[in-house]
């Protein structure tokens, strides 16, 4: 039988646009996770993951020696925008299967990250920027929808809403439904203000088994549901443009797994890189039904409620990609565990991770416990 | 001679795997499905538009050519319809990326 696998520890940089080298981000953050947890030694650690898109080499092997570890196992992640949970996934696989007992991930992402555009796809033509794939995404669904641009605007305004209490957020602004509608046009059906922005910025955690993590943390929590699908690399090759089919095939096999269903669910991080991205995930994870995103959200607000993005999303966290699936992870982690500070919603039980990459070609859910 | 030197030249073709006879596409050495080796497909090609968009004063449209061939690429001239049938005027490789441009067909 696997074994069972925690969250220990965890540990943030401040997300920016700053220039900093990419291993000093990945170092600030592996302290924080340290210092995070007095019982934690690096000779606990046998694994360390490195999730980034950073050109640099041998950032697995770099981490350990300049943080003190000696890792029986070590290597880096890139999966674009969903190497953070995708590196997670992979540490919770070798200490469910006895490889190792403590593993550290770490991500960190620079603003000039290479991992923005996938040259690789050419069925894009020379539209391979991330903001034209989004275009398709919202005008798709503005016309399956009958959906106006005023009515996905509510997205920005919620998260850029919620990332003032985010410590760690990029840019910490409000806005109003005239700011984001009068940002620059990027194209007929995104602006500005519709987008993540990425950035620089690293995130940590450390996973253990069960035999090992009550004498890391007194309050850990358990990842208990996992579902990932890659249905292509190609933007074009998926079969709708309304919706997210990778996230629905994962996050059914993540609740399958937790042997919960979505309405259960108390809290959510999901992939929100352009303001359409919101409403498309909650009806593919099933939180939603078809065309009713953009109702949650608007009710959300209504309510001041912090349930989808407590930390501001990608939108107002910013978006430093082999991060983002970890800084995710961390804020459910910090939610579950009434750790959240301002940002706290009422005693949640059971939260749920959304990450994604390349148009939804790739998706990663995890649910998390206490 | 493969798919992409034709695209290059300005022909768009697609690749057809020799052995099951499978669509191909974006070019790639091996079918997919069989890893047989693979042919060129000459055109013409029928394509639909299936959603679009405008950045500045030039439309980008995703088309359809078959199950298998969505491409984007722009349209001048013309304010696109979905389901408007086209077919590639022109296409290339440049510095590495491919283009495709559009026409009502």
């Amino acid at each position: 039988m696997a074994n069972k696998v925690g969250i220990a520890s965890y540990g943030m940089t401040k997300f920016s646009r700053d220039d900093i080298k990419i291993e000093s981000i990945l170092l600030e953050s592996t302290k924080n996770a340290f210092q995070n947890c007095s019982n934690l030694n690096q000779k606990d650690v046998e694994a360390v993951l490195v999730s980034t898109n950073n050109n640099s080499k041998y950032l697995s092997a770099v981490l350990s020696e300049i943080s003190g570890i000696k890792p029986k196992i070590s290597h880096s992640v890139e999966s674009l925008c969903n190497s953070g949970t995708n590196a997670i996934v992979s540490a919770y696989s070798y200490i469910a299967s006895g490889l190792a007992d403590v593993v550290l991930v770490a991500g960190a992402e620079r603003y000039d990250s290479p991992g923005q555009v996938l040259e690789w796809d050419n069925s894009r033509g020379e539209f391979k920027h991330p903001i034209f794939w989004a275009s398709i995404f919202t005008k798709s669904y503005k016309r399956e929808y009958n959906v106006r641009d005023e009515e996905l605007a509510l997205v920005s305004i919620k998260n850029h809403h919620q990332s003032i209490k985010n410590p760690n957020a990029l840019t910490k602004k409000e806005y109003t439904l005239d700011e984001i509608m009068n940002s620059k046009k990027l194209t007929d059906d995104l602006k500005l203000l519709d987008c993540s922005r990425p950035c620089t910025g690293g995130a940590s955690i450390v996973l253990a088994s069960e035999n090992t993590i009550n004498h890391l943390t007194d309050s850990p929590v358990w990842i208990t549901g996992i579902g990932q699908k890659t249905t292509s690399a190609s933007f074009t090759k998926n079969i709708t443009f309304s919706a997210m089919e990778s996230s629905r095939i994962s996050a059914n096999s993540a609740l399958k797994m937790s042997k919960h269903k979505a309405d259960q669910i108390d809290v959510i991080e999901l992939h929100d890189a352009f303001s359409v991205c919101e409403p498309m995930a909650l009806e593919s994870i099933g939180v939603s039904s078809k065309g009713k995103g953009l109702e949650l959200v608007k009710e959300m607000i209504v309510t001041d409620s912090p349930k989808i993005n407590p930390r501001g999303g990608l939108m107002g966290s910013g978006h430093p990609l082999g991060a983002t699936g970890i800084a995710q992870t961390i804020e459910i982690t910090q939610q579950l565990q009434s750790k959240a500070e301002s940002r706290q919603i009422d005693n949640p039980k059971i939260g749920l991770v959304h990450n994604m990459s390349a148009a939804s070609t790739s998706s990663t859910v995890l649910v998390l416990e206490n | 001679m493969n798919v992409e030197s034709e695209l290059e030249k300005g022909n768009f073709v697609v690749g057809e795997c020799l052995k099951c006879k499978k669509t191909v596409w974006p070019p790639s050495d091996y079918c997919s499905l069989c890893f047989g080796n693979v042919s060129i497909k000459d055109g013409p090609f029928q394509g639909k538009i299936i959603e679009f968009s405008k950045q500045g004063n030039d439309y980008f449209c995703l088309v359809e050519f078959n199950e298998n061939v969505k491409i984007i690429g722009k349209i001048t001239g013309e304010t696109p319809q979905i389901n408007q049938n086209v077919m590639v005027k022109k296409c290339g490789i440049q510095n590495g990326n491919y283009f495709f441009e559009f026409i009502s067909s």
